[in-house]
């Protein structure tokens, strides 16, 4: 069976589809959204995530780090990531919790056999699966593999992505999914490129094609203030969402401040921005304009 | 809620609980009487609750429709001398302690000096216990082993079926003549016994019919003086239902009411029962005369209401009787545990949760006070809707009520040799004890230490806080090679301090049944008139001791961590292990860490550590089940603490989880505060392994903050969690609402808050893991939705 790097399985995820789900973060994602709250979710490989916080100056990783990567200051430490080669050595002796490998590599097995243990959870709730990033069609065939298993198991399952990928790769996973959790962030091509890196053409591409094939689609739009919640871009996605004519459905995630702690973790601060969140208010307004519109409209996951 | 109710509710708020010393002096007058000294014990107390419900105050309060107090004025709280006499000093600590403190007024403390201690000292219950439990037994309760229940209140512990609304006390009266006549005095030894038990019987009944009498009689006293007209008129109506009922069986809602509460002051005032007493599955008993009052335009849905608010003004202005020393430390608070039971299944298996149920649960939500307590039970037949009502008084945050699972309770039930029937008519009690509601004596007996049953298996049967040996020599520890020996010396303790308990209890049990009957609780039960025998001698249908455990959670994880770290990791010898357990992990805190943070815990879904739960389950199980009591029934286990865990954590040294010297242990079944890491899901999967059917009860607590449950959806995803939970045979959950306080707290402390899951957002995540400016975002944000007060205590 194939294997795939993951960053995190959460158990009990209320807000990724119905009912309560087990979610499974894919590393690595084609985009580089200035406001990503899982940047860790970013990279293809694992990276070490340094909580100075938590360390309590003991030094033990110093010494264990067989390359030499981490320094002593007078506070908390600090890692040489040009020298790291990701063994691990300074995780197994930090006990305070600082130090945390993102990113493992595993077997559809192993990640099917943490799912199971909520089984009990998503039969009563209509809960299941939710594949996420990072980008899961980043790795179609671990993707694949693992919602082909759920639908062998009777398991619901949820595809969360962002949209860019070959059309194969992301069909062969979308194609096994229950329900597609689509990011929809700018519409306007050049902004897309400013925030997140990268074009926004066969995103959307990607989405008319998985509309026409009748999948069951939520549209997700997180929402930063002066990024994208201004009219134009809200008017614009409206538009777009309804030329397709089967996507009846919208989340919209208010931005929050989360992804902040991380990027210092990762030493990565200067990668990224950190936005506001559209008022109360203008999230309602938004809503408004979606409902007005026809959708179904939900704030929250 | 009217302004009736508003009113009554904040006099019940606003009243300061004190001692009186009304009870005291009038049983002591009694016991000083040349008659007394004549009787049976059995006679003799009865003519002693007589006595008292001659000459106790009556008091009707200003705008009451239920009338009657324990005490001489709301929560004016009586002592019971002849089960524990108070010293002075008791007394004025009751005064000046900071948590539920009693006022005592110099006059009261001058009586207890001269006229309460000098007849009680040696007589009481308390003191008798003393001289007769043996050394060993005082050394484990020294040290913190167990507790003992009836060491200042009488066992009690029992709720009552439908029999007080079918028949009044004269109806009862009958029956124990016909009892009487039946005895055959040629062929049974006992009947001389038996018709003392069933004379004192009756004197109880008739003092209650009095009782009720003098409240009509006061009613028709002062609507005699009364200028209100409406006042009058209540008054009036107080009068004729006093004279009605408790002797004859109600006809209406109204009388429904008083006659349990006439019933319910009998219970509390004949002893200071453990667990106040409590009607049980009112919606049920209250059904048939709220369908009939509705039907004939007597009732309306908001009389109802009125009058189930009246109602529970009663239970808030008792406090549970004044409790000092141990027993204070492990029940510290003023709550009487009256839980009342809404919702399960009929005794012929359907259904019940009727338009009364959730009528109740508005009266909960509406009244937001202490006292009664009040649960759901939750059947797989029963309506979402209800369940989710009841999620949504939940989530304002004032711990009411609690989930239940009815199937859970049937099947432990049955498995005890209960009827079927009995069992679907019984519920839960106290904390969550399962019990045969009119029918069961289900007696709990002590809480039991766990934790400190191994400190003393680490020392080779030492305590290592006083020193002393207490347990049986198991050899010393750093020479086990295996964690078999280990267990084997854990199960060798566990065993001596089950048998010098159970021994301590055959003791009490006894001493009950002989000094201090329990005529008036005998009438109320069944099969004691029938069997012509207390309920303190077996009189029940059923007879359950309990002795409960404590500390399952700390206990799996340090066991686990013994397991792990010394026999198949290897990370550290037992030798330094315990020198650190000693050391209180001082100058080795990285140690302390890898048990904290690199070690297996109870309450993630991992079968390493929750393996360890199951053979601790097992051998407590084993070394308690099936034992027989002195009452024809037999011991079970059940596992809850109400707050001995902190007692308990604080006679209990460092342990191998991590956990240093003096800490609270793991309250209930839930995992060790913070152990948990993988979400809710993990821990009710951990605490589904427990095989709840074989106790009669466990607690299982779980936080949440108010935006968890913001929407609908949220509600229903909750909804879904207790519903799996009680899939897997889960028998109670609780869920506490984390307020900005809290939030603060697990800033300052975020070791002992690793379990704490917060609304970021679209996703939730722990909140230990935010960074400091989004913690300080959530503070923000759940300090404005904390719009309700916090309930009083």
């Amino acid at each position: 069976m194939s294997k795939g790097v993951i960053f995190d399985i959460k158990r009990f995820a209320v807000h990724d589809g119905p009912g309560i789900r087990t979610t499974v973060f894919f590393k690595g994602c084609p985009l580089h959204c200035l406001w990503c709250h899982n940047p860790e979710g970013i990279a293809k490989g694992p990276e070490l995530m340094v909580r100075s916080s938590r360390c309590a100056r003991c030094y033990s990783c110093v010494g264990a780090c067989p390359r030499g990567a981490i320094s002593r200051n007078s506070g908390p430490i600090a890692v040489d990531r040009a020298k790291c080669d990701l063994c691990g050595e300074c995780v197994n002796v930090c006990m305070y919790e600082a130090l945390e490998m993102a990113g493992r590599v595993v077997s559809v097995k192993d990640v099917v056999q943490e799912i199971e243990r909520d089984r009990i959870f998503f039969e009563q709730s209509g809960g299941g699966v939710t594949l996420s990033g990072g980008e899961p069609a980043g790795q179609p065939d671990f993707c694949r593999g693992l919602l082909a298993e759920m639908n062998r198991r009777s398991i619901h399952a949820a595809l969360d992505t962002a949209g860019l990928a070959t059309w194969d790769a992301l069909w062969k996973c979308a194609s096994r999914a229950d329900l597609i959790l689509y990011d929809l962030k700018l519409i306007d091509g050049k902004k897309h490129l400013k925030y997140t890196g990268v074009s926004n053409a066969p995103v959307l591409e990607n989405l008319k094609k998985l509309a026409a094939a009748k999948k069951d689609i939520v549209a997700r739009i997180p929402l930063m203030s002066g990024v994208n919640d201004d009219d134009d871009n809200i008017q614009g996605t409206i538009d777009f969402l309804r030329r397709l004519e089967t996507v009846e459905k919208v989340s919209l995630l208010r931005y929050h401040q989360g992804g902040r702690e991380k990027y210092k973790n990762l030493d990565r601060v200067s990668s990224f921005q950190i936005y506001e969140p559209p008022s109360e208010k203008r999230m309602e307004e938004i809503r408004r304009k979606f409902t007005d519109a026809g959708f179904h409209v939900k704030i929250g996951g | 809620m009217n302004e009736r109710v508003k009113k009554l509710r904040e006099q019940s708020l606003n009243a300061v609980p004190s001692i009186t010393d009304e009870r005291a002096r009038l049983i002591t007058e009694f016991y000083k009487s040349p008659e007394a000294g004549r009787m049976s014990y059995a006679l003799q107390h009865a003519m002693a609750f007589k006595h008292i419900l001659e000459h106790k105050a009556v008091c009707i309060n200003d705008g009451e429709l239920i009338v009657g107090e324990r005490g001489p004025a709301p929560k004016a709280t009586p002592t019971y001398p002849e089960v524990t006499c108070h010293s002075v000093q008791d007394l004025e600590i009751l005064d000046s302690r900071p948590k539920t403190w009693f006022k005592s007024e110099a006059r009261v403390r001058k009586t207890y000096k001269d006229e309460i201690i000098p007849f009680w000292r040696g007589r009481s219950m308390r003191d008798r216990m003393m001289a007769e439990l043996p050394q060993e037994w005082k050394d484990a309760y020294e040290a913190g082993i167990f507790t003992e229940f009836m060491e200042q209140r009488a066992p009690g512990h029992t709720v009552l079926d439908d029999k007080i609304y079918k028949k009044g006390m004269l109806d009862f009266i009958a029956d124990i003549d016909a009892a009487v006549a039946k005895l055959d005095f040629v062929n049974d030894p006992e009947a001389f016994d038996k018709r003392e038990e069933l004379r004192a019987m009756r004197v109880a009944a008739e003092a209650l019919i009095t009782y009720a009498r003098r409240h009509a009689e006061k009613a028709r006293e002062l609507a005699k003086k009364e200028k209100n007209k409406q006042r009058k008129k209540e008054l009036e109506r107080i009068a004729e239902v006093c004279s009605w009922v408790p002797a004859h069986a109600p006809r209406d809602f109204r009388e429904a009411l008083q006659n349990y509460w006439f019933v319910h002051l009998g219970v509390i005032i004949e002893y200071n029962t453990w667990d106040s007493f409590n009607p049980g599955r009112l919606d049920q008993h209250l059904w048939p005369f709220y369908a009939k009052g509705l039907k004939t335009g007597e009732l309306t849905e908001e009389s109802a209401r009125e009058l189930l608010e009246c109602f529970w003004v009663k239970f808030n202005n008792q406090p549970a009787p004044p409790k000092v020393g141990v027993t204070a430390e492990e029940s510290g608070t003023y709550t009487d545990f009256a839980l009342i039971n809404v919702g399960g299944l009929k005794a012929d298996g359907s259904d019940a949760v009727n338009d009364l149920s959730f009528l109740l649960l508005d009266v909960i939500e509406e009244m937001r006070i202490l006292q009664p307590s009040s649960m759901v039970q939750i059947s797989s037949k029963g309506p979402d809707a209800f369940l989710w009502r009841a999620l949504k008084i939940v989530k304002t945050g004032f711990g009411q009520p609690s989930i239940f699972n009815t199937e859970a309770i049937v099947k432990e039930m049955v498995r005890q040799g209960k009827s079927l029937e009995d069992a679907r008519d019984g519920g839960a009690s106290g904390c969550v004890e399962t019990g045969a509601f009119g029918k069961e004596n289900y007696t709990l007996t002590g809480y039991f230490n766990m934790p400190k049953v191994l400190e003393i298996a680490l020392h080779d049967g030492l305590d290592p806080r006083t020193g002393k040996r207490i347990g049986v020599r198991t050899g010393a520890p750093a020479k086990f090679r295996t964690f078999a020996e280990l267990f084997a010396a854990f199960r060798t303790q566990l065993k001596h301090f089950v048998d010098i308990k159970i021994m301590g209890n055959n003791i009490i049990e006894r001493l009950y049944a002989t000094y201090l009957p329990s005529p008036f609780l005998s009438i109320l039960i069944s099969d004691c008139v029938a069997k012509g025998k207390d309920y303190h001698a077996g009189g029940a249908r059923y007879n359950t001791s309990y002795i409960q455990g404590v500390g399952l959670g700390s206990m799996t994880d340090m066991l686990t961590s013994v397991k792990y770290n010394v026999f198949d990791k290897k990370t550290v010898t037992m030798k330094t292990l315990l020198a650190a357990l000693d050391a209180n992990f001082k100058n080795d805190e990285n140690l302390r860490r890898r048990l904290l943070n690199k070690t297996p815990k109870f309450g993630n879904d991992d079968d390493y550590a929750d393996d360890v739960m199951k053979s601790i389950f097992e051998a407590y199980f084993e070394a308690i089940d099936g034992r027989p009591n002195t009452k024809g029934g037999r011991y079970r286990i059940n596992l809850l603490p109400t707050t001995v865990h902190v007692y308990f954590g604080k006679v209990t040294g460092a342990t191998p989880d991590g956990r240093p010297a003096g800490e609270p242990l793991s309250e209930g079944v839930s995992p060790v505060q913070g152990a948990d890491r993988k979400g809710p899901t993990a821990v009710l999967k951990s605490a589904g392994k427990i095989d709840h059917v074989r106790t009669g009860g466990t607690l299982l607590n779980q936080k949440f903050t108010p935006a968890l449950l913001a929407d609908e959806e949220g509600i229903r995803n909750l909804g879904h969690l207790i519903r799996s939970y009680f899939k897997m045979d889960g028998h109670h959950i609780q869920f506490n609402v984390v307020t900005a306080e809290t939030l603060r707290e697990a800033q300052k402390h975020p070791d002992k808050n690793r379990d704490l899951i917060v609304r970021v957002a679209g996703y939730s995540d722990y909140f230990v893991d935010c960074g400091t400016e989004l913690q300080n975002e959530i503070i923000r944000r759940t300090e404005r939705s904390e719009g309700s007060r916090p309930i009083p205590d």
